[in-house]
């Protein structure tokens, strides 16, 4: 059964591919059509949207500089309403009405997976968009994410280490009943039972959850030393409120880790500081100097304002904007827009990006994480460009952009000084 | 009568012929994608129909069933790995028993009652399933669509042509029971539940039969996502669209005849497929919101309303135009 | 998990704040629904454009609850004018409004949702005013303001509708069309008149509501959805159109739910909540407190 699936499979592979080839030089002066569907309603809008402002600047920089091969490139963006269950459709009238030249995924693991198997069985390459371990099952290698972490491990190393330093024992988990932050944390929870942290308390909750005092006091009066949260914006709010009101307690040492929405603009400048002493993870925080970053979010923050989004877009934009890079290298290099071609370079070359320069591993993740631990200092209410400075983040981990170390324990942290 | 029956079975029957041919020809991929969506939603409407329509019974809990029906047949596949056939049954089979359990609410409750009470149906399905990690609990499951079938050139277009034949079948079960004596008594339910009772229409029976056929369909319907979308996770599966989209079809098109729902939600469907691939960003939901409030305001009967409507005016040319008032 | 007698009162405490809040974002429905039958669907968006419209107050340097309050006189006259367009599109043209009048609803309350992202985009917003993100000690309790908020507001709004219902004149009208609306008919009253203001005040407690609920925590524009069952849950739970009887169910919901996550886990709050539901609904089908 299964190698007359791989036969058919790799004679449609083969067909599509002939069919392409075959279709390209008649059209040889038409765009280069880049083609993908972006949440842009629903709970990932607002991620959604700020990175498609940055992609539009990708697709405006390539083409004043003469497009690719030769040829504009024209981006074709779809919502899909953070419903996976709209995604197949989209990306086959992407691929089969559109003619689209390159595929990149929709922000978000949700909207991704259902997309994963077609792109697997017409041998595509898929540019990943900030999605967890989506190409788990599937093991498509042709797959590039963007996102700087790999397994769970990418995530917690930091926080677990960060909190070995201070000598933690035990730990708390709240983690929200959803797709990623509940693969996150279960992903967690083996790293602490394999690094010797007896696991206190474990709460999973739903994602209409309106008040988590009950849980705060809970956490409270189990006086773990760790607690890490795996959480969506909403949430994520009402959880830094929470503790700001309730308190954790004298004895926990790192409060946060896995918190989604603490690092949208609009959130971190309506908690002000309430941050303070939070721990949290991050794509980049100010400070870290890849080269063309800090031109680029300038340039970004006068579109995103035009464009109602997030105004300092640290965490996608310029991830999406490196997507765009990594297409520009690789179509460049090899003269084709061949996917095989171009999935073999991604493998073998380093990509230079706005987020650094950026290697894949053969599961199409990076080949070495860099998500950023940082914890939140001296922030004030009410001011967006703080957040600016490096100061507001410090960064625990990883080692090579570290600027300080972790003030524990979290109440002191949290009261400043 | 006669000729009537036999034409509406040359049609489903060229419908199906129709869906096998189109599914072996060379049209493009998108189109059974979107093809479908389009016949899940009809399917759905129709099924929400039978309940809502004849009966007057508003089920708000389509998302339940439909999801339900989705998630007994992720069981199926991890359980035995049975085939698509199996996979339907089964959710048909469970989601009808769910029916059968809802209808046994009809009892004691009615009108808005009934309708909040089927909103708890899915809020709860949706916690069970969460919490259930077999089927893949809140992350999720990703599934691996199993070889093709001949003669069929892709899974979709199977997939497709198994939803025609859903369609038909749901479509042929809403025709019998709206002209047989069934209709006739659940006409009589939704008209005055107490006169039926007391003339002798043996209401109870009647509304577990429409609500277990009512949620059997629906989970027939939801049974083939899994594989349509090789994922399958709890919150857009068990999404209120999917309850907004049945009743809004139903509604859109026409109740109380079986060609309104498909009509309907042929309609909604359809213009909500073009618009996600044409118009950008919020525009989508939007489409939805006006379609509603235009219909049930300017054509309270539906599509069919407006059909009969012209029909009666083209009869009658010359009667009296109608006084503004 | 070990309960412990403190944890299990604290538990309760927390639940009853949280059930003030489930009672306030119910309570403007209690009067739309609960009273004069209206299929109010877009009740929880509404809410949701009040809590947005406190956000661009806020702006202003407006404390939240003075926005809140602000707001009832413009939502009432925005209530007026739903009501108006309901009854002349549904309810005057006869019997067969319910299934139709939910679909227009539903209409409405998308087309909000679509409103309020052109206007403010997809992003989640917050308010900021002192009280938000600190708490009242009492002992080793620790009670957030915001959740009193809730509360303080639950309790207004429940008695200040309980008494406007039963002790000014048109109160007893608004209750007695709720009962009887061919007899007042006969009594000479304009029943439609007394429903449009009576829907009015409805809309104009949700501007309240909407206030509370961005105090409480973030919104963003689809949040209705999430609304719409608890809402129409906690309404029925009480039985229609009591106003006491609304704070009950909140409270039992809240309490609940606040227990569930104590003992088996917050994930199972929801099936718990709607699962008490259906089970009040199988026995007292007129609701806890019904008429």
């Amino acid at each position: 059964m299964n190698i007359s699936r791989r036969n058919w499979l790799s004679i449609a592979g083969a067909l599509a591919i002939a069919l392409g080839v075959s279709a390209s030089p008649a059209q040889a002066q038409q765009p280069i059509k880049v083609g993908m569907s972006m949440p842009q309603t629903g709970s990932l809008g607002a991620g959604g949207k700020a990175a498609l402002v940055a992609l539009k600047m990708w697709v405006e920089d390539v083409n004043a500089k003469g497009g690719l091969l030769g040829r504009k490139v024209e981006l074709i963006v779809y919502d899909d309403q953070t419903n996976p269950a709209l995604t197949p459709g989209i990306y086959t009238k992407l691929l089969d009405v559109d003619k689209v030249d390159l595929l990149i995924a929709p922000y978000g693991t949700v909207p991704t997976a259902p997309i994963m198997p077609l792109v697997k069985q017409r041998n595509l390459l898929l540019m990943g968009n900030f999605s967890f371990q989506v190409n788990h099952t599937v093991k498509h290698d042709m797959w590039f994410n963007n996102a700087p972490w790999g397994t769970a491990a990418s995530w917690f190393d930091g926080y677990f280490i960060a909190g070995q330093k201070l000598g933690a024992k035990t730990i708390a988990f709240l983690a929200s009943d959803q797709e990623f932050a509940q693969n996150l944390a279960n992903g967690a929870k083996e790293l602490a039972k394999n690094g010797g942290l007896k696991t206190v308390y474990e709460q999973n909750y739903p994602p209409t959850t309106v008040d988590f005092s009950s849980m705060i006091r809970a956490i409270r009066s189990v006086k773990p030393d760790l607690v890490f949260v795996a959480s969506y914006p909403n949430d994520s709010v009402a959880i830094v409120r929470a503790v700001n009101e309730i308190g954790v307690g004298p004895d926990v040492k790192l409060f946060g880790g896995g918190m989604v929405g603490l690092q949208f603009t609009p959130i971190m400048e309506s908690l002000g500081s309430l941050l303070n002493g939070i721990v949290n993870y991050n794509s980049y925080v100010p400070g870290m100097n890849y080269p063309g970053i800090e031109e680029f979010l300038q340039r970004y923050s006068k579109k995103a304002v035009e464009a109602k989004v997030d105004p300092l877009g640290f965490y996608l934009p310029p991830y999406n904007y490196a997507i765009g890079q990594m297409l520009e290298q690789a179509v460049t290099a090899t003269k084709s827009l061949d996917q095989k071609l171009l999935a073999d370079y991604l493998h073998k070359n380093e990509m230079k990006t706005i987020v650094g320069p950026i290697r894949y591993g053969p599961d199409g993740e990076w080949a070495t994480p860099r998500v950023v631990q940082a914890q939140f200092r001296g922030v004030v209410d009410k001011n967006i460009e703080q957040f600016r400075q490096p100061a507001r983040q410090v960064v625990l981990y990883p080692d090579q952009y570290k600027t300080g170390d972790a003030i524990a324990p979290f109440e002191k942290a949290r009261s400043g000084k | 009568m006669i000729p009537r029956n036999a034409r509406f079975w040359t049609g489903a029957a060229a419908v199906i012929v129709l869906a096998v041919i189109v599914s072996l020809s060379r049209a493009n991929e998108y189109f059974f994608f979107a093809g479908f969506v389009v016949l899940q939603s009809v399917v759905l409407a129709t099924a929400w129909n039978i309940l809502g329509g004849y009966a007057g019974y508003v089920n708000f809990g389509t998302a339940a069933f439909f999801g339900i029906g989705a998630y007994m047949a992720v069981v199926v596949i991890n359980a035995t790995g049975a085939p698509l056939a199996v996979q339907i049954l089964a959710g048909a089979a469970v989601s009808g028993l769910l029916g059968l359990g809802t209808g046994l609410l009809t009892m004691r409750l009615r009108g808005i009652f009934f309708s909040i009470a089927t909103v708890a149906i899915i809020f709860i399905a949706e916690t069970l399933i969460t919490n259930w990690r077999y089927v893949g609990g809140a992350t999720g499951i990703q599934l691996l669509r199993p070889p093709l079938m001949e003669p069929f050139g892709s899974y979709t277009r199977m997939l497709f042509v198994v939803m025609a034949v859903l369609a038909v079948i749901a479509v042929s079960i809403a025709r019998y029971i709206e002209t047989s004596w069934i209709g006739r008594g659940l006409q009589a339910i939704r008209d005055t539940e107490e006169a039926a009772e007391c003339s002798g229409v043996p209401t109870l029976k009647l509304k577990l039969f429409a609500c277990t056929v009512s949620g059997a369909l629906m989970g027939a319907a939801g049974a083939p996502l899994p594989m349509y979308l090789s994922f399958l996770e709890p919150a857009s599966s068990f999404s209120l669209n999917y309850s907004v989209a049945a009743l809004a079809g139903a509604i859109i098109g026409g109740t109380s005849h079986w060609l309104g729902p498909v009509i309907g939600a042929i309609l909604l469907a359809s213009v909500q497929q073009i618009v996600t691939v044409t118009i950008p960003g919020e525009i989508n939901v939007l489409v939805v919101g006006v379609l509603l409030v235009v219909f049930v305001v300017a054509a309270p009967d539906g599509v069919l309303g407006l059909l009969r409507k012209l029909r009666g005016k083209l009869r009658r040319p010359r009667a009296p135009a109608e006084s503004p008032s | 998990m070990a309960l412990s007698f403190e944890l299990l009162q604290e538990a309760v405490l927390f639940g009853v704040l949280l059930g003030c809040f489930y009672a306030a974002v119910s309570i403007g429905l209690s009067v739309s629904f609960g009273l004069l039958d209206v299929p109010h669907v877009a009740h929880p968006a509404i809410m949701v454009l009040g809590a947005y419209c406190t956000h661009l107050l806020g702006r202003y340097g407006w404390d939240p609850i003075a926005a809140g309050v602000a707001l009832m006189p413009l939502f009432f006259i925005l209530g007026v004018g739903i009501y108006r367009f309901y009854y002349e599109t549904f309810e005057k043209r006869g019997s067969d409004a319910g299934v139709r009048g939910l679909a227009f609803f539903f209409g409405v309350a998308f087309i909000i949702e679509v409103g309020l992202i052109l206007a403010f985009g997809v992003d989640q917003r917050m308010v900021e005013a002192d009280y938000i993100g600190r708490s009242l000690a009492i002992g080793s309790f620790r009670l957030p303001w915001r959740m009193l908020v809730a509360f303080g507001v639950a309790l207004t709004l429940t008695a200040a509708l309980t008494l406007y219902l039963s002790h000014t004149f048109t109160g007893r009208a608004i209750k007695a069309v709720a009962q009887d609306e061919p007899a007042l008919r006969l009594m000479g009253a304009n029943p439609v008149r007394i429903k449009q203001w009576a829907f009015g005040i409805a809309t104009a407690v949700t501007a309240l509501a909407g206030a509370m609920l961005i105090i409480v925590g973030p919104v963003e524009p689809s949040l209705d959805r999430v609304y719409i069952g608890r809402t129409f849950c906690v309404v029925v739970l009480a039985g229609l159109g009591s106003m006491t009887g609304t704070l009950a169910a909140g409270l039992i919901l809240g309490i609940s739910e606040s227990i569930v996550l104590m003992t088996f886990g917050a994930s199972w709050a929801p099936a718990v909540a709607f699962g008490l539901l259906l089970v009040v609904l199988g026995i007292r089908p007129q609701g806890l407190f019904g008429r």
